[in-house]
């Protein structure tokens, strides 16, 4: 599969190279090269310093060949934006974009991104350990 | 109407300005306190501190009943974002975006924005209508971004002044709508009218037209 991640943080960097791992064609994306120190040290895919809301930065990603593309960066408004691109502009087969804000999160769900709410979960998952 | 401005620097201060005196009801959003407390020493309590993006702040200072939202922050994507929130949580009519990266524009317009402004391309065509070498500048573009109404000054030497505006080959995807003679000002454009040089033309054209009117009327 093949896949272009934007953002290479602690979740986008542990994912990139998970998936590289598993033998993924794996790009990530990242406006910071110092962020590449998340990457795994075995990590064989592309590294490319750009901003993802670029759409010429995302064709050199490889976004039109891509199976996947995944907004992991910091800013709920950046993974939004960078996710319609890729779904209206590049016609990614899936899309998949984090979203802190629970609200917002819904929203985009409903207009057709597949969306992950890391509040919504990481609450849920806090209040079933400490319930028991 | 009530109007909400999402960003209160520089454009937001004085466009909820110059909304104000025209007596519309008109609420800043503005996420930096300091930012908060001027726009509130100049302009009165039309501010509140918050982000834009967010549904609860949208909610309450009640966008279900605004007329229009104007998101002009620094920033594109924000932009987008609050642009989209207002209308699919809240159904604003219009929504209008500032954007900085012109190649933005058509991914907007795809997502639902009603209007873009793009300052870059503004700056650009101000700077281009005062360089000799771009005869053709675009003024506006209107709904669904396939028309635009463009502006183009005849060059001095060009083939078409002395010439009748019946006789030149407009293209069928573009109307010229006015004239505009350094002397006599301002007239309705007929078959019969001579060009003159550094006369202006206001047409709507097609974006498939342009290069053939540019063609048409500069001789170039």
């Amino acid at each position: 599969m093949k896949v272009v991640i934007m953002g290479c943080g602690r979740v986008g960097g542990r994912l990139a190279s998970l998936l590289d791992a598993e033998g993924h064609k794996v790009t990530i994306l990242d406006v910071e090269p110092y962020s590449f120190r998340w990457l795994s040290a075995t990590f064989k895919g592309t590294a490319m310093v750009g901003n993802g809301l670029d759409e010429d930065m995302l064709r050199k990603a490889g976004i039109e060949e891509a199976d996947i593309f995944i907004s992991t960066t910091q800013g709920d408004n950046r993974n939004v934006m960078a996710a319609q691109i890729a779904k209206h502009i590049f016609n990614v087969p899936r899309v998949v974009s984090r979203i802190y804000d629970p609200i917002r999160e819904e929203m985009y769900h409903s207009l057709g991104i597949e969306t992950i709410s890391p509040t919504k979960v990481g609450t849920q998952l806090l209040k079933e350990l400490i319930e028991g | 109407m009530y109007i909400i401005v999402v960003g209160g620097g520089e454009v937001g201060y004085y466009l909820a300005k110059t909304l104000l005196n025209d007596e519309h009801e008109v609420l800043i959003i503005e996420k930096d306190a300091r930012e908060c407390e001027i726009i509130a020493e100049q302009l009165g309590s039309v501010v509140t501190r918050g982000d834009g993006c967010e549904v609860a702040t949208l909610d309450d200072v009640g966008t279900g009943r605004a007329g229009v939202l104007i998101a002009v922050t620094g920033d594109d994507e924000d932009n987008l974002v609050s642009c989209q929130v207002a209308k699919h949580k809240f159904n604003v009519p219009r929504t209008i975006a500032r954007i900085k990266d012109p190649r933005n524009e058509t991914l907007f317009r795809k997502l639902g924005v009603d209007v873009t402004i793009s300052s870059t391309n503004l700056i650009l065509a101000h700077i281009k209508r005062e360089l000799p070498s771009h005869p053709l500048i675009p003024l506006l573009t209107l709904k669904g971004g396939s028309l635009e109404v463009v502006d183009v000054k005849i060059p001095p030497d060009s083939s078409v002044v002395g010439r009748r505006l019946g006789d030149l080959a407009i293209p069928a995807g573009s109307v010229i709508c006015l004239i505009i003679d350094k002397k006599t000002g301002a007239q309705i454009p007929m078959a019969d009218t001579v060009l003159g040089a550094e006369d202006e033309i206001v047409a709507v054209t097609s974006l498939e037209s342009e290069a053939a009117l540019r063609a048409a009327l500069t001789g170039i």
